[in-house]
């Protein structure tokens, strides 16, 4: 009997046809994302790809405490759709979730579409693109981008946590008016931490090897061709 | 600063995962996180359950089988898990990669 942890959507919280639903974005989603792969991981971000899963998954079993005997755990979606750009980023957190769920008995098995949509397509891929969108209005500077990876950090959490909210209230599982403010009200403070790790994270790709972050002078009309080619080792 | 080559980032960065999953996880909060916390104020957590194949699953609630110890259990399933989602990711990227060199539409790079 194993004590029920959940850290992401077990199977059961969510109706049958919700969780079925639920399969159509982050199918659809991740398989863009593995084409647009094919043109965007050129070799050397392919160990990138791989360490910011893997840093991912890491992060996500260290539970640090919050208010009222709650604890919360680093989400990594818009980490990733900095370092990956919001398509791979999207796959990666797929890669994630689907190990924990089959191996780690974390997060269910039919609400892997639902813990999919909620933080790679909505938390990567939507937040991804906002990040993007809103880093060409602002002024290309350091402060500025850590300030976006930041907020994007913070809104990636929310945004998760209120897809979450919708399907359990649109599964009959809870009312929407009980579960939403609930889980914005402690997701606002678990997304602080979200920030924090990220941009301690992002501040520290930028000070050793900015050229890995995909997104960096990447513009959004460029992104999905192909990602600039990091400089040559030793060069 | 001199720039490091992406091996020596990519082990650097793998290095700092495995040991916050190896050594920092046995000591994480074990309260409930955000979402089983609300489903337990709001009356839903006992709705979730293991699907059929969860209960077989090989490390189930990051405790790695057989090891007494709870806290070296945990770090030995951190210690497997980041290294086989590095695995995973990496054969990911290489296949996606060898495919678009077999067939290099859209292979601008």
């Amino acid at each position: 009997m194993f004590e029920l942890l959940a850290l992401h959507i077990p199977d059961g919280f969510l109706s049958n046809w919700v969780a079925a639903l639920c399969w159509l974005p982050a199918t659809a989603a991740v398989a863009i994302g593995l084409r647009k792969s094919t043109a965007e991981l050129i070799e050397p971000r392919i160990p990138v790809l791989g360490v910011t899963a893997a840093f991912i998954f890491a992060a996500q079993m260290l539970n640090f405490p919050i208010a009222g005997g709650t604890s919360g755990h680093f989400l990594g979606a818009a980490l990733a759709a900095i370092l990956l750009g919001p398509w791979v980023a999207c796959v990666a957190m797929a890669v994630v979730i689907a190990i924990q769920a089959f191996l780690f008995a974390d997060g269910g098995i039919t609400a892997l579409g639902a813990n999919t949509l909620n933080m790679g397509v909505i938390g990567a891929l939507l937040v991804g693109y906002l990040m993007l969108w809103t880093r060409d209005l602002l002024p290309k500077r350091r402060g500025a981008f850590l300030a976006i990876a930041g907020a994007g950090a913070w809104l990636a959490v929310m945004a998760g946590a209120a897809a979450t909210s919708f399907e359990l209230a649109i599964s009959d599982t809870v009312p929407l008016g009980t579960v939403l403010p609930a889980m914005l009200g402690v997701h606002a403070l678990v997304g602080i931490g979200e920030a924090i790790i990220t941009v301690a994270a992002v501040g520290a790709v930028l000070a050793t090897r900015p050229d890995l972050i995909a997104v960096r002078d990447l513009t959004l009309r460029e992104l999905g061709r192909s990602l600039p080619t990091p400089t040559p080792e030793g060069a | 600063m001199r720039r490091r080559s992406i091996t020596v980032f990519t082990g650097f960065a793998l290095a700092v995962a495995v040991g916050f999953a190896v050594a920092v996880s046995p000591y994480a909060s074990a309260s409930p996180d955000g979402l089983e916390k609300v489903a337990e104020k709001k009356g839903f957590l006992e709705e979730g359950r293991l699907a059929p194949i969860q209960s077989d699953s090989p490390i189930p609630d990051y405790a790695f089988p057989g090891i007494a110890d709870e806290r070296v259990a945990t770090g030995m399933a951190g210690f497997v898990g980041t290294l086989l989602v590095f695995a995973v990711a990496f054969a990911i990227g290489w296949l996606r990669r060898r495919r678009a060199s077999v067939s290099p539409t859209g292979a601008a790079g």
